[in-house]
């Protein structure tokens, strides 16, 4: 290699990394600005738009943290948003993965239908029969109920699906094997299968723990009770609250961020993955 | 003989066990999937208002000729389109091209992929309210205006003028998603063997082109899986609307489903309401078939 091939090759490198490094930092800015502003008091926020320092976190403190806690009821928001979504993924891990082991390992009458019905669904957006869902929970005396909020929504296509695609490529021996050693088919499942597919498991968990975090249409229309809201109607309604402290609201989304990053760093393997093979496979 | 008794009787356990494996989930989707959406067709045929149920009347076709003559209807569509149309492509050249910035392992790859991936960990109506703030037509209180002024630029009135409000959301929700896309391209980069660039190279193929004719043709099913994902979730288009301009100015926000929920649940008018939510299933639909026709036609 000459030596002007070395410096250009390096120099390509700088800009790989320098290009990389702008462009980052600029698609996170508006993140730091939020971080930044809700450390801030509220008089400091707009002080310095004009420079850098707006970026910059002056005076830190967590009062607007503080206040936020003290006007929102934050455990209460919490406890709601976690039960809901614990409730829907504890019933989602478990009808779903038997729905599609069903779909994936048993032969019997209507598999078809129901595989192609399956499928069919899933391209159902929640947002054509969300008029007529409503109806049906108010007629259950389901309205701010938790209740509303979960049970429509255990049963997914998607997971189904998933879940299927999984289950096929379990080796038919080993069923077999359980099988002879006298082991009953939902026994098979329950004690051989689950806990050897524990990946589809952590997938779909993650996707729709997400999902479910992000929700905000459907708790808009059916958690109307303050002492119902989940995270992402607390986080809206506190926007429009009076008195209006950008610098408390930048904490309020902060605060309700906080969640999904731990769960990134702890799930980011199969987050990615999931994303991912959706990709793949779809 | 007893071996075949022992079989069979293994074969009625399997259906058994089938049955009652499927029983729940398929229950579930008929009660709150399939069901409501016979009654969104059902109620389409009527004149239902919500405040008064007992009133209910067999109308026919009258809401969707009703549909079809409001104007207010034909602007929401309009605005879905025009952010469908629009965030769709750039959206995806924005996954791409970040996907490309980081789809080789160098040091530190991973830290920026989490900054691109960043903005997923965060809502979409903690992004909205975010936005508002940082959208501010002031620039003594929104930071890109500060930005535009200090750079010499005049400020922009972003979400309180109707000709820049859907182009504001556009980007901001371009900025936000493309992070998802971005793993998915990642994933789609992989899979394409590395060879056949060191061939280009030895062949004389500069950068660009080994981009044009090795890079997008081994992303083709992903760029058609990507496409179609993100202009689905884009018809669907609520809460940026709905959080950061109300549907306006001057309605250039109101979209689809923005019009469902204030015909629906706002003015009670449920029938009218459900033929809207039916014509945007059909859409959807219709969209999502034509998709998977022309994926699986060039494939």
């Amino acid at each position: 290699m000459t030596k002007s091939m070395k410096f250009s090759a390096k120099f390509g490198k700088f800009m790989f990394y320098f290009g990389n490094i702008v462009i980052g930092i600029i698609f996170v800015s508006p993140l730091i600005w939020m971080v930044s502003a809700s450390l801030k008091p509220e008089a400091k926020i707009f002080a310095n738009m004009d420079s850098l320092m707006t970026f910059l976190p002056t005076q830190a403190s967590l009062a607007n943290y503080a206040e936020v806690f003290s006007r929102l009821n934050m455990p209460l928001v919490f406890k709601n948003t976690l039960l809901y979504i614990g409730l829907i993924l504890v019933l989602d891990l478990l009808v779903n993965s038997m729905c599609g082991y069903a779909l994936a390992k048993f032969e019997f009458k209507g598999k078809g239908l129901i595989l192609n019905l399956v499928i069919a669904l899933m391209v159902l957006p929640m947002e054509a029969i969300m008029l007529p869902l409503y109806i049906e929970m108010s007629q259950l005396g389901w309205v701010n109920t938790m209740a509303a909020l979960v049970i429509p929504f255990v049963a997914k296509c998607f997971s189904i699906y998933m879940f299927r695609q999984f289950f096929c490529d379990i080796p038919d021996d080993l069923i077999e094997a359980a099988a002879i050693d006298g082991s009953s088919p939902a026994g098979t499942f329950f004690k051989i299968v689950m806990p050897i597919s524990k990946t589809v498991y952590a997938t779909v968990f993650i996707l729709d723990f997400v999902a479910h975090w992000n929700d905000f249409m459907w708790p808009f229309l059916v958690m109307t009770g303050e002492d119902k809201r989940t995270i992402q109607l607390a986080v809206q309604s506190f926007f429009g609250t009076q008195p209006v402290h950008y610098s408390a609201i930048m904490a309020a989304l902060v605060v309700s961020a906080i969640p999904m990053i731990i769960m990134f760093i702890f799930m980011q393997k199969y987050y990615v993955e999931g994303i991912a093979s959706s990709g793949i496979k779809g | 003989m007893a071996k075949t008794k022992k079989l069979s009787g293994r074969k009625r356990d399997e259906r058994i066990t089938a049955y009652a494996f499927v029983a729940p989930a398929v229950i579930l989707l008929i009660a709150f999937l399939v069901v409501p959406m016979i009654y969104t067709v059902y109620f389409s045929g009527f004149k239902y208002q919500i405040m008064r149920p007992d009133a209910m009347k067999f109308i026919g076709l009258e809401n969707y000729q009703k549909l079809f003559s409001d104007k207010n209807f034909w602007i929401a569509l309009k605005n879905t389109v025009y952010f469908t149309v629009l965030v769709v492509p750039f959206q995806c050249a924005l996954a791409l091209g970040l996907a490309l910035l980081v789809s080789k392992k160098f040091r530190g790859v991973s830290i920026f992929r989490t900054m691109y991936f960043s903005p997923q960990l965060t809502s979409m109506v903690v992004i909205s309210v975010l936005w508002t703030v940082l959208y501010n037509a002031n620039p003594n209180t929104g930071l890109i205006n500060s930005i535009l002024t200090s750079l010499g630029m005049d400020p922009i009135k972003f979400l309180s003028d109707a000709d820049t409000a859907m182009n504001s959301i556009i980007f901001m929700s371009a900025w936000q998603g493309a992070g998802y896309q971005m793993m998915i391209f990642l994933a789609g980069l992989q899979g394409i063997p590395k060879d056949q660039y060191e061939a280009a190279s030895v062949d004389g193929a500069n950068k660009f082109k080994q981009f044009l004719y090795i890079t997008i043709p081994g992303l083709k099913g992903t760029i058609k899986y990507v496409i179609m994902i993100t202009m689905i979730q884009a018809m669907k288009l609520f809460t940026q609307p709905y959080i950061m301009t109300q549907g306006g100015p001057k309605n250039s926000t109101k979209t689809v489903v923005y019009y469902i929920y204030t015909q629906g649940f706002q003015k009670g008018n449920f029938g009218y309401a459900c033929s809207i939510a039916a014509v945007f299933f059909v859409i959807v639909v219709t969209m999502s078939m034509a998709m998977k026709k022309v994926t699986a036609a060039t494939d």
